[in-house]
């Protein structure tokens, strides 16, 4: 057993568990965040991405306890249903998504992908190569895509309007 | 929010709970002291199960109990089912061998559950499986359903000799033999299905509990027909008896048909948590659901087609052999007999058809519907046979297709189906303007000359959806009716909720059957629920498959809203004085027509509910219920064309361009459509390029995992071009024919189609793997060089 | 999973003395093929020993002709290191096409090479670029660390803190992936060195993991063109065979990744 104690959405949170707790049991099982998925085994799926110190990471492939006194982001933390998130508001507005289970996971990765790239410097062909790890089985991955594009260049724009 | 009905583009109700991270699924729910169920499974395809040796396992911390086969089956909990009834062509019924829950005796498949562990945690609960000793007696396996035929094969139900389940046909066998022997051509070919595992992105779970007080079980579950489930579980598997059983489908993440079934794990995590006292829940790894879940497909077929000097089609002759796995899954045997040669007419006149279908048991996973569900199998059969036969007699795949339409409705084919209405010219036109057919010769060259390979392919398909009516299927042997029920209740307020009998798992109901009361009451869709998936608050409904929610679902809805927009207008019309004749029904009011008389929705359903001041003899209220059985299956149909662009130094294909073109009937929420043709054409490529599932000659499942199971990927395939070309159903009252399935169904042999015109090779299997298209470009460079 | 006991190392020598007092211990790093095979039931260390936080295996440094990237940098840090783009931009690349973002957050290059995957990209980097390893006891030639598939010259309490990559002329990594993992099915990495002497490495394609191709290697430091390793094949007895490709199918992704290698490489 460790202790585990982590920022998680913006709170200190400190439980003890087994070592082998994955952190999306943690995530999920200990702190009741349930909006992170487990949707395979290998590491492949990518329903249970979330925010490690500013990086996407999958949560079933990390230890609770690797994770301790880092800074964890869950798809609970990025927006609110009265405040979404414009990456979660361009999933609704493009029909990104339909049962929604792996959903979590590509949100949390586009976020992260925009990150990365800077909004507005997404193209199709980038967006698909990032989604390597994220595998939905509804969309067709085409509505992803066009969601995930709209987003970033959504943020452009709100990041140059800021300036 | 402006009131959004038929035709408009409703962003969906549900979403804002999946992107916040709000959704209910069965894994996130949690029971106070609930205990994990793991399973103890077989390593082996096919053994005797000699001992269970438990004693290890139960002295492991949190463990609770080690449930076995005995113990389920001296509990009285019955075998598991197959609720299609089929006779072979000598008219014996088809040979049903017996499925326990947890197999006490002989295992027959990888992974078959043999024992349950409880414990406290799921961590726990696997620990102590990993210890329980099984004493196995293997026994030879065979695996591939044509070697399952062969004498001296291993026999693997006594039930079923020769692992033989039934042995099916349809259709005139004379008149197929008279086309064929006065064909002018005939094509033949052998065609196989390959088997696919549905990988609904969230694994099967169950979360059962029993309240010994009330002696009542609930049962939380992914499933895409709750009722069903309930039905199955109470009357064939005696877990308990209805009324003292809810099922409760929550959000649920995907099915493709694999969530339809009753499994053992359910039914165990029922029975187990009465036996410990607990709530047991238990969740799917992915390996499990590999193993474990309904696979689909899995057909070889020969076929020939016979064509007369004017390269019209005068006979089909099919004679296939489908592989159903260790066990009879609960609508397996309906899935290569009556969803797969009805459909064998494809989108044309063929005079005569005749249909042999072999139905195997083998050492492998159960197969049952998967996505489409038999008619992708019947549509790669005939869109192969029809592009090679254009290829052979030298018409252009379109012209052959065009000069063989039904273009004539009512059409009757000879293997049962009645095509109602549709217009293929339309379907085909518009893809091909899409796909520019015209310019394909010039972007083939353009390839060529950067060492690629370009071919283009077609497909077009016809399917049969809006499963159906309830006369029909009991007569071909279904065990239940397949109508639809439905409940609209207008509260004192105003607001409106929907019960249905249709399950949502990613189709967007809540969004798509809001709309209609949108359209009918002019309400605002937030002042809409609908409720599904719970059975305590459902009368009953036969869930969601078979493209069946909006035509049959739907229609249940209409009819409930008839009955409720008659009685709402009598009220309004007693309580304004006016003849029920003039009130219309218009922006959430209900109007005297021709004069400035009107009383709002919410006005007439608090009449409705204070009684105060109703017609003579009108019982308060304003809830109405109906249900809705479909009068004939519907007729989605349209034409997909797929080009590819092959790189010969590695096989690797590429889907440079897909087109599709649908007619799936009034179209009720365009953005909801698209999404599902998406994710149908998706899953169609997937089959067509990547997805197999390979078993080894003893039968171990080689892709019992994302590393070696290949889902198709973000970078695997393109942004489709998607349209629809509308002709009504004329079977139900919006005129609506079920767009689910059909990416699934037309895609494959488009993209097949593609590559062989690509490789000039007709010698290609599916999944067209990067390896096997290399093997036919050599083929074809070596052919070059001679 | 089976239970283990997890420790975070702050220093080299605190994780060797971790590793040496452990029943069957285990060096952590990012766990992307380790947690894997741990959840799999497939290993089940008595401890395992992080390493990612110890300050002496984090970082990229410039040497004399030379990139050291300590063991514990993560595959995305390497990708994006204006350094190693800048020294060797071929290193980079290789590291941005490891796995999947999520992956190469957490995947570090030490994990990777002391796993030795027939699979994985390193190695090829390794062994192409004549790579050195530092570890908590010795510094070994890439040549004498993979001593065969899953298997490396580490002794049991043995950690990698740094890997040393010598500058080259120009070199380049291709590979075709597995279509399900997305592993390599033949990874292929050629450099031609300062000393004009050329290297190909092979990865996901051998039986016994990465290996070195000399025919190429000759033929490229005589006439450095994709042409001049296109008629050259590898021998398809050595290859490995499974549902993705037979051995003949990789011996030909072998061929043809040195030549999009090579040209790629300019």
């Amino acid at each position: 057993m460790s202790k585990v104690s982590m920022v998680l959405n913006g709170k200190t949170v400190s439980s003890d568990v087994e070592d082998r707790t994955l952190l999306v049991s943690f995530i999920r099982d200990v702190r009741g965040l349930t909006g992170t998925h487990v949707g395979c085994d290998t590491s492949q799926c990518g329903a249970c991405v979330v925010h490690v110190d500013g990086k996407a990471v999958k949560a079933c492939t990390m230890l609770a306890v690797q994770a301790s006194g880092s800074d964890v982001v869950t798809l609970e933390g990025i927006g609110s249903a009265t405040s979404l998130h414009p990456v979660q508001a361009a999933f609704r507005e493009h029909h990104g998504l339909q049962c929604g289970f792996c959903t979590p996971g590509m949100i949390m990765s586009a976020v992260d992908m925009i990150n990365r790239h800077g909004a507005g410097n997404l193209d199709e062909a980038t967006i698909r190569d990032e989604l390597e790890g994220n595998i939905c089985r509804c969309t067709g991955y085409h509505n992803i895509v066009k969601a995930i594009k709209a987003a970033s260049d959504q943020m452009a724009g709100m990041s140059q309007a800021a300036e | 929010m402006a009131i959004e009905g038929i035709g408009a583009r409703a962003l969906r109700k549900e979403d804002k709970r999946f992107i916040t991270g709000k959704g209910q699924y069965t894994d996130d729910m949690v029971l106070p002291g609930m205990g994990h169920a793991a399973f103890v499974r077989s390593p082996h395809a096919h053994a005797k199960v000699i001992g269970i040796d438990a004693s290890a396992a139960l002295s492991m911390p949190g463990v609770d109990a080690v449930l076995t086969g005995d113990q389920l089956v001296g509990d009285g909990i019955g075998n598991l089912i197959c609720g299609w009834m089929i006779h072979s062509k000598d008219g014996t019924p088809m040979k049903m061998g017996g499925w326990r829950a947890l197999e006490p005796e002989v295992v027959r498949h990888v992974g078959q559950a043999i024992a349950v562990v409880v414990a406290d945690t799921p961590a726990e609960a696997r620990d102590a499986a990993d210890a329980v000793v099984v004493d196995y007696e293997e026994l030879p396996a065979v695996v591939d359903a044509v070697a399952a035929l062969e004498p001296g094969a291993p026999q693997i139900h006594p039930e079923a000799e020769g692992n033989l389940i039934y042995d099916w046909e349809i259709g005139d066998e004379a008149a197929v033999n008279a086309a064929f022997a006065s064909a002018a051509h005939v094509t033949k070919m052998e065609i196989r299905n390959n088997r696919l595992v549905p990988n609904p992105m969230e694994p099967r779970a169950a979360l059962a509990s029993y309240n010994d007080a009330e002696e009542h079980h609930t049962l939380y579950t992914t499933s895409q027909n709750p009722h069903v489930a309930r039905l199955v579980l109470s009357a064939f598997y005696n877990v308990a008896p209805e009324h003292k059983l809810r099922v409760i489908a929550p959000d649920v993440g995907g099915g493709f048909g694999s969530k339809i079934y009753i499994y053992p794990e359910e039914m165990v995590c029922l029975w187990a948590s009465k036996r410990v006292g607990r709530p047991v829940k238990w969740v799917s790894d992915r390996t499990e659901a590999f193993l474990t879940d309904a696979h689909g497909r899995d057909h070889v077929s020969e076929a020939e087609l016979a064509l007369d000097a004017d390269n019209r089609i005068t006979g089909l002759r099919v004679k296939t052999i489908a592989n159903l796995g260790a066990y009879m899954s609960l609508f397996s045997s309906s899935v290569p007999t009556y969803l797969y040669a009805t459909l064998l007419s494809g989108q044309y006149n063929i005079p005569a058809i005749h249909a042999n279908v072999k139905t195997v048991y083998t050492n492998t996973t159960a197969v049952d519907a998967y996505r489409g569900a038999g008619r992708p199998e019947a549509t790669y059969l005939v869109e192969r046979m029809m592009e090679t036969a254009a290829r052979e007699v030298g018409l252009s795949p379109a012209d052959f297709r065009r000069k063989n339409f039904v273009r004539e409705f009512p059409h009757q084919t000879p293997v049962i189906m009645c095509y109602d209405a549709g217009d293929y010219d339309a379907t085909l036109d518009a893809a091909l303007q899409a796909a520019d057919y015209a310019g394909f010769a010039a972007r083939k060259a353009e390839a060529a000359s950067r060492g690629k390979l370009r071919g283009i392919g077609l497909s077009c398909y016809i399917e049969a959806c809006g499963i159906a009516p309830s006369a029909a299927v009991g007569s071909l042997g279904a065990g239940v009716g397949l109508w639809e029920s439905a409940e609209v209740r207008v509260n004192p307020v105003g607001t409106v909720e929907v019960l249905t009998g249709s399950h949502s798992h990613g189709q967007g109901h809540e969004t798509t059957f809001a709309q209609l009361i949108s359209e009918r009451f002019g309400l605002d869709s937030d002042a809409v629920s609908i409720v599904h998936g719970d059975t305590d608050k459902v009368q009953f409904g036969m869930g969601t498959y078979g493209s069946r929610s909006g035509a049959v679902g739907m229609s249940a809805i209409v009819k409930a809203l008839d009955k409720v927009e008659a009685k709402a207008k009598k009220i309004a019309a007693h309580l304004m004085e006016a003849a029920e004749g003039d009130i219309q029904i218009e922006g959430g009011e209900l109007k005297v027509a021709g004069t400035d008389k009107k009383l709002s929705f919410t006005e007439v359903a608090l009449a409705a509910y204070t009684a105060h001041n109703l017609p003579e003899g009108m019982e308060p209220g304003l809830k109405e219920g109906a249900f809705y059985d479909p009068t004939n299956f519907t007729f989605p149909a349209g034409t997909y064309v797929c080009e590819v662009e092959i790189d010969p130094e590695t096989g690797q294909t590429e889907i440079v361009s897909f087109v599709a073109a649908d007619d799936f009937g009034k179209v009720i929420n365009p953005m909801i459509v698209e999404g599902q043709v998406h994710g149908g054409l998706v899953q169609g490529i997937g089959q067509a390029l990547l997805e197999n599932a390979a078993y080894d000659e003893n039968g171990q499942l080689l892709t019992a995992s994302y590393m070696d199971y290949t889902m198709p990927r973000a970078d695997d395939v393109p942004s489709f071009n998607l349209s629809t070309h509308e002709t009504l159903c004329p079977g139900n009252p919006l005129g609506m024919k079920g767009c689910g399935e059909a990416g699934a169904i037309g895609s494959p042999p488009a993209v097949i189609n593609a590559i062989t015109d690509a490789l000039g090779s007709n010698d290609l299997t599916m999944p067209a793997t990067p390896e096997k298209v290399w093997q036919l470009c050599q083929g074809a460079v070596k052919q070059a060089a001679e | 999973m089976y239970e283990t006991t997890y420790h975070r190392a702050g220093s080299v020598a605190e994780a060797s003395d971790l590793m040496s007092k452990a029943d069957d211990g285990k060096v952590l790093g990012g766990g992307q093929t380790l947690l894997p095979t741990m959840k799999q039931r497939l290993a089940a260390p008595s401890d395992l020993v992080d390493v990612t936080k110890v300050a002496e295996m984090n970082g990229i440094s410039e040497g004399d002709g030379s990139v050291s990237i300590g063991a514990a940098t993560t595959h995305a840090e390497v990708a994006s290191s204006d350094l190693v783009k800048a020294k060797l931009a071929s290193l980079a690349g290789l590291a941005g096409g490891i796995g999947d973002p999520a992956v190469r957050h957490m995947g570090t290059i030490g994990g990777s090479v002391a796993n030795n995957d027939p699979a994985a990209d390193y190695p090829a980097a390794l062994v192409a670029l004549g790579a050195t390893v530092v570890t908590s006891k010795r510094s070994l030639s890439a040549g004498d660390f993979f001593t065969g598939m899953f298997d490396t010259a580490l002794d049991e309490d043995e950690i990698v803190v740094s890997v040393s990559f010598p500058l080259i002329e120009k070199g380049a990594y291709a590979k075709y992936p597995n279509p399900a993992s997305r592993y390599a099915m033949a990874g292929v990495y050629v450099a031609k060195h300062l000393d004009g002497s050329v290297r190909v490495a092979v990865t996901g394609a051998g039986q016994d993991g990465v290996f070195r191709v000399e025919g190429m290697e000759a033929a490229l430091a005589a006439n450095w063109s994709p042409d001049a390793v296109a008629n050259i094949t590898v021998d398809a007895n050595s290859m490995l065979h499974d549902i993705h490709g037979s051995a003949a199918y990789r011996a030909n992704l072998v061929t043809v990744m040195a030549k999009r290698a090579v040209k790629a490489a300019g």
